[in-house]
This record gives structure tokens, C-alpha cells and sequence, in this order.
């Protein structure tokens, strides 16, 4: 007892002995350390759904294109160039000749059309098939109506051709192939671990994992830490300059807040709501509040006997000040939503304008049949169990009952439980939020077309559909916007959803890290990121 | 004494069934499902993961598989996280969380049962009043909070502890270890002084005293051992929920620790995970409490009799 306890001491003691910071270290070694949010489901990019796997995906795998650090669209990734035919149907993709994957493999348009297959593989269970679906034949071959993948619109025409056929002039393409979900990966190691539809193959795990990006995985303690390094295979690799980047599922923003001042961190994944105020306040040179394409709106279930009026949908949409809900609630920079696609997506400005307007929201409840005699049922507001849902949601609580004079209850639940009630249509009013997967309109108006699951709300507009499936099917920009701005318009006037507010990324970012460039769907190729002290 | 632990370790075997059965249709009650998510799956990729997962198998026929599972040491998959097994977690999560628990509870003895013991020998002199009063702060103060203050201090304003992590930075287990250990050290700083001063007022201690023994051995050799009871009884309920009760301080500090797992299990739905995580730690709840049963029996020959 005597030499453990004279142990424990000593290891107490050493442990004291003072060191260099994380960060401090990181200068000098190139080694970028991130606070990712949670512990990544996997880093099989046809698997996995979130965004700390985007992160860690970002720097192990390339797709054909990758995000613009520099400003919007797509830059060339494992594809060097593409031409796109007058139709806008047929692209052809010119993969590098120095494309390699990182265990020094050729990569080559056949490992596209392999990793395409195994993407569309039903029995894979990959939840992101539908970004796939723009092709000829791929829904088909998903859903089991076609068996042959040669029928399904990918080809590889020779070693570095790709030639990709689609149903439709798919304007937002390009855009949608720095989606993780259509990056490629390495046949012969996925198969060596397991079949083309294993979910839980080993290929990725570290010593087994090969990819072709810009760094190679180099550990990963589950829950802990996953340090990915250098891939010297990698075509740019003399343009990456960190050496290393370790990333950290730190899933409570405090303790990630901590971590960031004391040296742990160079970039943290959020920011606790409370704290962004007083950083606002202080001028903390570390806080960063970029633009993101992001919505947060109350979804209204149509499908309710009170809620299947426009005018009262209206209403409850007209007797919400936004502008006092940013300003006074969420209170981080987040901008008033009058339309459901954030403005500015890929140029694309929706006209669309939601008023405040207490009087002319209780003439319309008055018109809907509402008064002091028939007084408004009592309404429920449904959120998943979170302190800024809740604020946003008291807020609200408050502006109906003093612009409206109606009763609203509160309930929250737990993320699974708000889940499934939003799903069987359980809910009047719920809280929702919506991240564009690529940079177009198109991510977030064609949620509300009929039979999308995550429509949620009831609500189907033929027209709205209609137009929906015309701007998809010009070639011309212009047009397509006009179409879908016509599109968007139905949608505020029908007001099935109400957009409350378009987020920021709210989050610290050390002064050392350059080339952490703001970007619209917080998607940063590490290519671009060093370290260095001013 | 072998015989109650044979004995003992039988019973064990039936309570841990119950508990896997319980648990696996439990868990199927909870509204939502393994792959609900904020943007929803169309209804064929749910069917195809719920036959990738055995799902679509009716409740008695997925009890029976996962059941004969575990009978073989395989408690299936992780649904959370594609690839990983959940005996390869708990594994990966288990070693963390023991050390977590060993230096907590070695604090907690330490802290606790010196002042307890002290407490009790100066009785109502201030080497009583203030050691008692720290730990009736240590019983109330939760550690969610003690967690974030002890790294205020430490780790951002003296900068002189990592305010996170596990084995990465020098001196990492330090805060995470006193947060954990500080609560229990306060229940076995107050269970110590009750026990000793129950012995120390009994009439062998006065006859030790009286045949001229030095203080040091009537504490030692004579009052601690049955002072010290209670502590021994507190020791198995107290490291069982040491080491499910962890969550909070593996949260708080990023340790990569086993109820981590247990707790975001639930959240997620995460059907084998939740189940394997709870026969775990009800194994260990088992095991600690019959340790620390026969530890108490060792330490008083009456309750050995009685048994």
C-alpha cells in the first residue's frame, strides 16, 4: 500500500510538470487540432450520414470536384477537367493521370463506376443513394426495377474518361459531387474486407484504410481521437502543408469552449449559444461568424383539422417579429428568414416577403373563423429537447399569444421520440432546420415537393411540383432561377412552413489557423489550411 | 466462504437474464428508431437496413438470435456505428474507465478515510468540525459542477492541468480523477467516523488501551478493523457506480470511457449497444456487491457466522 501510494504521488507530480499547449506544439509540428462534435459513425463515405464524418472525410477521399476555398462553386478534385454537352445531359470527366490512391494505386474512372455500383447497391442500406438518382437508370437500379448496372448512366470510357449520363439537365451536378457520398473507394480493399453491400467490412480501419485524398488515416481511438497524416500518394501533395490533424469528438460545447482557451484546440466545431453574446461584446478575436446555408423554420402540419387553413397558417407566420428574435433571442448574428432557401445560394435571390404584421394576422385568423366567441383551439409547438430550441420556442410561444391572443403549450422530447412524432405526423407545430447538401436552391425547395420524406408538413402543390420539375429541366441559369423563385413564392404563400431565421456558423478559430476560408456549406478542403503566427 | 461465492455466483446467472430479456424488449418500446434521422430515409433504404440488421424479423425471433448471441459471448453489432462490435467497444471503452474508477476510488479512500478516522479520534475539536464540513460540501456539490470549476482553476486560470483528455497530455487524469473520487471520498470520510466512533467507544478497545498498546495500534490493529465496516459495505454499490456512473465526468473532461457509450446508446437507439452496455454493467454491479459482501464478512466474524 505503502509503494502505491508513494507511486500515485509520483505520477501525480510528473503529470503537474508544465508543457507546451497543443496548439503551441501544433505551430511548430504542422498539426491542426479540431474539435469535431461527435464521435464519427464510420469514415465509409457510402455509409455514413453527418457532419464531423464530412470533416474527417474531407481530408482521406477526393471526389471528382472539390469546394472552392476561394469562393463559390467547384473547384477540379480527382477529375482535372470536365465538358458538359449543349444539353446539359452528358458530362465527360478527365481524371488526372497522377491521381493515386494512397496505398500508390492508379485511380482510374473505373474505380468511380465500382464505387457508384456499390452506392446503389439496395443491400448496401446507404442513405444517400438519392444523390445518385439524377443519373439514367440509377434510381432504377436502387429500387430492384433493373438489374444490369450497365444500363445505369456511368461509364468509364477508358483509363481517365468518365462519362456520366443524366436524365435531366442537372444544373447543381458538379455541386453535388463534393457530397461525400459519390467519392470513390478502393475496390480491391473494400472487397478484401468484406462484399460490395458489407456494411461492416474492417477496410476501414486504420493499417486497412485506402483512400485518395490528401491525407491517409493514421489512428483512430474511438471516442478519443483520430489522427489522420500526410499522404505522400496524394496528386497535390506538395501544395498541403500540415502535416497531421487530429481530430476530437468533443460533444459538449462547454468542455469544447474550455478545451479552445486553454490551448487544446485550434478550431472548435460550435459555440455555446450563452457564450456568443459576450464574445460579441468582448470583440473576442477568435470568434468566427461565417454564412451557412442553413434554415430554421417551424414545420405545420397541414394534415390538422385547425392547421389545414392558409389564413390561419398565415397568421401564426404574419405575428412573428424576427427581426426581435435574432436580435433578442438567438442573439449570434443569425439573419431573419422571409424565404425558405437562404438568399444568396449560388447567386440564386428569392423575392419572396413574409410581413409582421399583428393586425393583418388576427384580420386573417378573424376571417378563418376564429373571434372571441369561437375562441383559437390551444396549439402545440414540438421541439427536441435543447435550451435554444427552447428560447426560440418560448419566443414564439409569446408573440402568438400577444399578437394572436392563442394559447400555446410547449413540448419538448427526446431527439428519437420528436423524430418519430414529426415522421407519423403526430405534431401541429414542430421545429425543424434544414443544411443545403450543395450549393443550389434546388437542396432545399425540392424538400417540399409530394412524397418526399422529409417533407413532413402534408402539404402537396402541383404546381409548385410542376415548376419544380421544369427548372430542373432547363439548361439555362436564368430561367431556372426564375422558375424556381415562382416555385418558392407558392410555397411563402401557402406557408406549410414557417422560415424563421438563416443560420450562421457560429465557432473559435485560432488566429494561427490561414486558409480557413468562410464557406457556404462549411466545407473545408484541408489542402488549403496551415499554421502560422502572425 | 467459497461455497457463498459458488452460491452466489449461480444466483447471479438467472438475474442477469432477466435483465438482458427485460432490457431487449424495453428498449423496442421507446419510440424512434436505430435509423431515424433529421433527414429521413426513404422507406427502401429503411427496409434494407433493417434487413441488413435483422429487423424486419419478428420481436420473438430477433430475441431468440440475439439471446443464443450473447450465450456465445457476441453481442452483435453496433447499429450507431457500422463496423464496430459491441464487445469490441465495451473492450475499447472498458480499460478507461476502470483506471478512471481506480484512481477515484483510491482518492476517495485516501481523502476519506484519514479525515473519517481523524474526525473521530479529535471528536468536536475542529480536526472534526472542518473535515466533516468539506465533505458534507463534497456530498452536495454535484460533479458537474465540481468538473468545470476544478478546470476554471486549474486548467485555464493557473494553467497548470489540461482541462481534458485521457492519456494525451501530461497530467490529464489528474482533475477528472479528484472531480470523480471527491464525491465518494466525502461519503467515506463520514461513514469512517461513524464506524470508528462506534468501536472506539466499545470495551475491547478500552481493554487494549488498558494492557498499555500505543494509540497507533489501537487505531490501526484494532478500532479500523471494524470501524471501517460500513466503508468495506459502501465499497461495492460505490465502484458498480463508479464505473456506470461515469458519464458525467467523462463528458465533462472527453474521456473516452465506457458510459459514454451507455448514455449516448440510449439516445441513439442503439439496440445492442444499450443491451450489451446494461448486462455489462449489471455483471459488474453483481460482482462488487458479492466482493465487497465477502470482503465485509472477512473483516467481522459475526456476519460470517450469521451466513
Amino acid at each position: 500500500m505503502k509503494h502505491l501510494i508513494t507511486l500515485f504521488t509520483i505520477a501525480f507530480l510528473i503529470g503537474c510538470s508544465s508543457s507546451t499547449s497543443p496548439v503551441d506544439d501544433g505551430l511548430e509540428n504542422q498539426i491542426f487540432h479540431f474539435g469535431n462534435g461527435s464521435e464519427p459513425q464510420g469514415i465509409d463515405p457510402h455509409i455514413v450520414t453527418g457532419v464531423p464524418e464530412h470533416h474527417i472525410l474531407i481530408s482521406l477521399c477526393e471526389g471528382l470536384t472539390i469546394p472552392n476555398a476561394f469562393g463559390d462553386g467547384n473547384l477540379p478534385g480527382a477529375a482535372e477537367s470536365w465538358q458538359i454537352s449543349d444539353d446539359g445531359k452528358e458530362y465527360i470527366f478527365n481524371l488526372r493521370q497522377n491521381g493515386k490512391w494512397s496505398n500508390g494505386d492508379e485511380l482510374t474512372a473505373a474505380d468511380f463506376v465500382w464505387s457508384w455500383k456499390r452506392i446503389l447497391t439496395a443491400s448496401l442500406g446507404s442513405q444517400y443513394p438519392d444523390m445518385l438518382y439524377y443519373l439514367v437508370g440509377a434510381s432504377e437500379y436502387h429500387t430492384g426495377l433493373i438489374d444490369d448496372f450497365n444500363k445505369v448512366g456511368v461509364k468509364a470510357i477508358d483509363k481517365y474518361t468518365l462519362k456520366v449520363t443524366l436524365k435531366a439537365p442537372t444544373p447543381f451536378f458538379i455541386g453535388m459531387l463534393s457530397h461525400y457520398s459519390t467519392w470513390p473507394v478502393h475496390k480491391d480493399t473494400v472487397l478484401k474486407h468484406g462484399s460490395i453491400d458489407d456494411r461492416n467490412g474492417e477496410w476501414t480501419r486504420p493499417g486497412n484504410f485506402v483512400c485518395n485524398g490528401a491525407f491517409n488515416l493514421k489512428s483512430w481511438e474511438l471516442n478519443n481521437r483520430i489522427v489522420v497524416e500526410k499522404n505522400p500518394n496524394y496528386w497535390d501533395s506538395s501544395s498541403v502543408r500540415l502535416n497531421q490533424i487530429h481530430y476530437y469528438p468533443v460533444s459538449n460545447v462547454m468542455t469544447e469552449d474550455r478545451m479552445f482557451r486553454a490551448g487544446q484546440l485550434h478550431v472548435t466545431s460550435t459555440l455555446p449559444s450563452q457564450k456568443c453574446p459576450v464574445y460579441i461584446e468582448e470583440n473576442n478575436p477568435d470568434l468566427r461568424i461565417d454564412p451557412y446555408m442553413g434554415t430554421y423554420f417551424y414545420r405545420l402540419n397541414t394534415n390538422n383539422p385547425v392547421l389545414k387553413d392558409v389564413r390561419v397558417r398565415k397568421a401564426l407566420a404574419y405575428a412573428i417579429d424576427r427581426k426581435l428574435l435574432v436580435e433578442k433571442v438567438t442573439k449570434c448574428g443569425q439573419i431573419p428568414a422571409y424565404s425558405f432557401t437562404p438568399p444568396g445560394s449560388n447567386g440564386y435571390q428569392p423575392d419572396t416577403s413574409i410581413p409582421f404584421d399583428p393586425d393583418l394576422a388576427k384580420e386573417l385568423l378573424n376571417d378563418a373563423g376564429y373571434s372571441e366567441e369561437n375562441s383559437f383551439p390551444k396549439l402545440e409547438i414540438l421541439f427536441n429537447t435543447n435550451e435554444d430550441h427552447r428560447k426560440v420556442a418560448l419566443a414564439i410561444q409569446q408573440m402568438w399569444q400577444q399578437n394572436l391572443g392563442i394559447t400555446v403549450e410547449l413540448v419538448n422530447q427526446d431527439w428519437k421520440v420528436y423524430l418519430s412524432r414529426e415522421m407519423v405526423g403526430d405534431f401541429q407545430v414542430s421545429r425543424a432546420g434544414w443544411i443545403g447538401d450543395y450549393e443550389d436552391p434546388n437542396t432545399f425547395l425540392d424538400l417540399m415537393r409530394p412524397n418526399r420524406g422529409n417533407n413532413k408538413t402534408g402539404w402537396e402543390n402541383a404546381d409548385y411540383d410542376s415548376l419544380l420539375a421544369k427548372a430542373n429541366s432547363t439548361n439555362n441559369q436564368g430561367e431556372r432561377y426564375r422558375l424556381l423563385n415562382e416555385a418558392e413564392n407558392i410555397l411563402i404563400d401557402n406557408m406549410p412552413i414557417i422560415p424563421l431565421y438563416t443560420y450562421v456558423r457560429n465557432y473559435q478559430l485560432s488566429s494561427d489557423v490561414k486558409g480557413y476560408n468562410p464557406h457556404i456549406l462549411d466545407h473545408h478542403h484541408p489542402k488549403f489550411i496551415y499554421l502560422e503566427r502572425d | 466462504m467459497i461455497s457463498i461465492f459458488i452460491k452466489r455466483l449461480l444466483l447471479a446467472i438467472p438475474v442477469l437474464l432477466a435483465v438482458a430479456s427485460l432490457t431487449f424488449f424495453l428498449v423496442k418500446l421507446a419510440p424512434g428508431g436505430p435509423f431515424d434521422a433529421d433527414k429521413a430515409v426513404s422507406p427502401q433504404v429503411l427496409k434494407n437496413l433493417n434487413e441488413a440488421y435483422n429487423l424486419n424479423a419478428s420481436e420473438w425471433e430477433q430475441y431468440v438470435a440475439y439471446m443464443s448471441g450473447i450465450l456465445q459471448g457476441d453481442f452483435g453489432p453496433s447499429f450507431r456505428f457500422p463496423g464496430r462490435s459491441v464487445s469490441e467497444m465495451i473492450a475499447t471503452g472498458l480499460p478507461v474507465t476502470f483506471e478512471l474508477a481506480f484512481y477515484a476510488i483510491l482518492i476517495a479512500l485516501l481523502i476519506g478515510v484519514s479525515s473519517g478516522v481523524l474526525a473521530a479520534l479529535k471528536r468536536n475539536t475542529y480536526l472534526d468540525f472542518i473535515p466533516m464540513a468539506i465533505a458534507m460540501i463534497g456530498i452536495c456539490v454535484p460533479t458537474f459542477l465540481m468538473g468545470p470549476l476544478l478546470v476554471l482553476i486549474f486548467g485555464i486560470n493557473l494553467e497548470i492541468l489540461p482541462v481534458s483528455g485521457w492519456g494525451q497530455l501530461p497530467g490529464d487524469k489528474i482533475l477528472p480523477s479528484i472531480t470523480l473520487g471527491f464525491a465518494y471520498a466525502a461519503y467515506i470520510a463520514r461513514l469512517s467516523r461513524g464506524g470508528m466512533l462506534e468501536v472506539l467507544n466499545q470495551d475491547f478497545i478500552r481493554t487494549a488501551r488498558a494492557k498499555g498498546l500505543t494509540e497507533k495500534n489501537v487505531v490501526i490493529k484494532h478500532a479500523m478493523q471494524g470501524g471501517l465496516i460500513p466503508v468495506v459495505s459502501f465499497l461495492g454499490p460505490a465502484i458498480a457506480g463508479l464505473l456506470a456512473g461515469s458519464f458525467v465526468v467523462e463528458t465533462i473532461f472527453q474521456i473516452p470511457g465506457l458510459g459514454r457509450f451507455y448514455v449516448e446508446a440510449a439516445f441513439n437507439r442503439d439496440y445492442t449497444m444499450i443491451l450489451g452496455t446494461t448486462i455489462f454493467f449489471s455483471a459488474m454491479i453483481v460482482f462488487f456487491n458479492l466482493l465487497s459482501d465477502l470482503a465485509a464478512m472477512w473483516l467481522n466474524p459475526r456476519s460470517r457466522d450469521n451466513s
